[in-house]
């Protein structure tokens, strides 16, 4: 038994290194010829809907495989991508930057390939011009991203509870139920009065209608174009905070915190009956309320007409070891085409303004939500949609002032120790 | 045999082969011990003591992870933290957790270990089993408990709505989170220990018990005045590794807090561990250097915390 062990410890010690360094030189290799196999890495959150377009990229170029990690969690994603990009190693071949973070990587654009270099101004015109403007750098030389989705904004609503409340469930009716988000909260206490079911709340929490209010107030949100903290000069923030939490005050939330396990169960089981939606949650909503609510959910307009919130773009860092490669399918899966798959997909509207006239955009239907005409409802807003400029530090205060509105809404702080605990902790975030 | 292995030791001096041969036994005899123990030394130099001083050295810095070093400020990032409330409510809420998860687990685990040194049918099997918990992955862990505790689904909310009580927000109030962070903590670790200290209660000389008894020691007394004194070491040890863990606390919390910003330990950061505040700053906040000096601060706390605890248990032995 002694003699074993005495060999077990300098054995490990050497298998450990051997492997510490297998791993270190492993993919040094760099390719040179064209028709080597390479795999390329696309790294995304939520739900984007490749999955048939890597198959056909894959298809046409037999030397590359595509696999994609996806993590669910944009927080986490997030998270992940700054971390491995400011380590310099780790991230995938092409990543997907989020609203919020594009700002801050342009900070940084040096860790990501000038995307202008490979012929990215002669596509401009493919994508909104904001849209191609917000992922290129004040002075116009870099550009580190290739648009995929925007926002566009719309509200999704369980038609069965409305019916149960007494409500009208027709996405017309609806929608003239609440021109504004006064009208819309006067709708939910009619609707908590009609349903007289304590469990099936009007709305899923007092956050998503918060960042749909806020980002419609277009311009900017928590930051000014200098990159000043505006949070309490911005009266867009403050009057989305209160209106917000009047939802709270009056009952309506279920008190449930986005993206976690019982708000995704509140979509199978009826926990709320409305969430604002843009065109991006509409996949998700479908992933989560399942098959079994096919048909339960449709989609309306939302209070106050329109408004943009999410939408990403495709880059690649400069640490991949394919970039030639992966700027190719960087471009490949944001062309027209490929937004358009993307959209039958996954519900992600384009940045492609030239769809909006496209029938196969305009009409589309989706038969999940009860055929609601998806292609009208977004569209109608889209060419109109206004950029919201988000400065480098928009997920940490955001985050903060989310956190103290949960606070509110769950009980352990008043409206106002809330609203001043969410300016301390966005001041402290934004250093 | 012997003699002639000991020929070339004992050749006259003065010829050069053998003085050559007899420098080279006494440099090996020297010096391989060291060259055998190296490779720990060179694997702690590059992923203990490299990183140990490189953060310091960020830590001194205004360093963004993105835009990275910024400047030199000196201590000003140690000034900064030493006025940081929410940095010091990290800390609360760790040690509080700290607490509240190692006292019964440690005195769960002596209890247990007593019971499986009892003559018991299928012992290893039990002794197997207590350990189960322990090759579970925290995440999981993390997870499972996590849907137990929640709010509308959950498993503990459900059991408690049979007695009539209401719904509770687990995640939302202090005590609350803290239970079920040390239920997590104490599930997975308390056999783990039971059976370390399983070990050194075996290594008990049964003699002594014997001979207490003949001397008439009552069981509690059996236990204070021997067994307690033979397992300082155990305690020590099985101690200074709980003190470490439960200062790095970090997966259970963040599991408990699913959903968007996971890192921020709760509404009103409740259950927000130190070691989730160094990662908050570093990433979500991007403010490197800053973090870097949470790390250190913490080393700090850990190092005089277990040197702490290690005087506070010497003093078991002299207790009575």
């Amino acid at each position: 038994m002694h003699s074993r062990s005495r060999w077990l410890v300098p054995a490990t010690v050497l298998i450990t290194t051997a492997s510490l360094t297998a791993a270190c030189g492993g993919g040094g290799s760099s390719p040179s010829s064209s028709g080597e196999k390479i795999t390329l890495r696309v790294s995304t959150f939520g739900k984007f809907g490749y999955t048939d377009l890597y198959t056909q990229y894959m298809k046409d170029h037999p030397n590359i495989t595509v696999v994609e990690t996806a993590e669910g969690d944009l927080g986490k994603y997030n998270t992940q991508l700054i971390q491995r990009i400011a380590a310099g190693s780790g991230a995938g071949d092409v990543v997907a930057i989020e609203e919020g973070q594009v700002v801050n990587f342009l900070q940084s654009a040096d860790k990501f390939v000038n995307l202008q270099k490979f012929g990215s101004n002669e596509l401009k015109d493919d994508w909104l011009p904001w849209k191609y403007t917000n992922a290129t750098t004040a002075d116009g030389a870099t550009t580190i991203g290739l648009g995929t989705d925007v926002g566009g904004l719309a509200m999704c609503y369980r038609t069965d509870l409305f019916e149960k409340a007494g409500l009208p469930t027709d996405r017309v009716e609806v929608g003239k139920l609440w021109p504004t988000w006064d009208d819309y909260i006067a709708t939910g206490q009619k609707y908590q009065a009609g349903i007289k079911d304590p469990k099936a709340k009007f709305v899923d929490s007092a956050t998503n209608t918060y960042n749909s209010i806020l980002m419609q107030s277009g311009d900017h949100t928590y930051f000014d174009k200098s990159n000043a903290l505006v949070i309490e000069s911005n009266p867009a923030v403050k009057s989305a905070w209160d209106e917000s939490l009047k939802m709270v005050d009056t009952g309506l939330s279920a008190k449930l915190k986005a993206f976690s396990p019982e708000w995704n169960a509140g979509f199978k089981n009826g926990s709320f009956a409305t969430l604002a939606c843009p065109a991006w949650m509409t996949g998700y909503i479908k992933d989560q309320a399942g098959e079994a609510n096919s048909g339960k959910w449709d989609i309306t307009t939302v209070p106050g007409g329109g408004g943009n919130w999410g939408g990403s773009w495709l880059g690649v860092p400069t640490q991949s070891k394919h970039q030639k490669e992966a700027v190719e399918l960087a471009k490949f899966l944001t062309t027209g085409d490929s937004q358009l798959t993307a959209f039958k997909a996954a519900g992600n509207l384009p940045s492609n303004p030239k769809l909006y006239a496209d029938a196969a955009l305009k009409d589309a239907k989706n038969e999940y939500f009860n055929d609601a005409p998806v292609g009208e409802l977004f569209v109608a807003g889209a060419a109109n949609l206004k950029p919201v400029y988000l400065g480098a530090k928009n997920q940490p205060v955001r985050d903060a002032v989310e956190n103290a509105m949960r606070s509110v809404e769950g009980g352990q702080r008043s409206a106002s120790e809330g609203w001043s605990e969410a300016v301390k902790a966005a001041t402290k975030a934004a250093k | 045999m012997t003699t002639t292995t000991a020929v070339p030791r004992s050749a006259p001096p003065g010829q050069h082969p053998a003085r050559w041969r007899q420098r080279l036994r006494r440099a090996d005899t020297r010096y391989t011990p060291y060259a055998m123990v190296s490779p720990f030394f060179l694997l702690f130099a590059v992923f203990g003591l490299f990183p140990l001083v490189y953060t310091a050295w960020v830590s001194t810095h205004d360093w963004s992870l993105l835009a990275g070093n910024e400047g030199y400020v000196g201590l000003g990032n140690y000034r900064e933290l030493m006025a940081d409330t929410d940095f010091w409510n990290a800390m609360l809420n760790t040690f509080t957790m700290f607490v509240i998860a190692t006292v019964p687990q440690l005195v769960l685990a002596m209890v247990l270990a007593q019971l499986l040194n009892s003559r018991l049918r299928g012992a290893t099997l039990w002794r197997m089993g207590i350990l189960l918990p322990n090759v579970t992955s925290v995440a999981a862990v993390g997870i499972i408990f996590t849907m137990m505790f929640s709010r509308d689904f959950g498993l503990f909310n459900w059991l408690l709505g049979h007695v009539g009580v209401d719904p509770i927000a687990w995640q939302d109030h202090r005590w609350s989170s803290w239970l079920a962070i040390s239920t997590m903590v104490d599930w997975r670790w308390t056999g783990y220990n039971a059976l370390i200290l399983l070990a050194a209660l075996q290594s008990v000389p049964t003699e002594i018990y014997e001979a207490a008894r003949i001397d008439g020691a009552n069981a509690w007394r059996t236990f204070w005045s021997i067994t307690v004194p033979m397992l300082r070491p155990t305690l020590i040890f099985v101690s200074v590794v709980a003190t470490i863990g439960g200062t790095q606390l970090f997966t259970e919390p963040l599991l408990f807090n699913p959903g968007a910003n996971s890192i921020g330990g709760g509404t009103t950061a409740q259950f927000q561990t130190a070691a989730m505040y160094l990662i908050q700053q570093a990433f979500t906040g991007q403010r490197f250097g800053y973090a870097a000096t949470v790390a250190w601060v913490l080393f700090l706390f850990i190092a005089v915390f277990s040197a702490v605890n290690v005087l506070l248990l010497r003093r078991i032995r002299s207790a009575e």
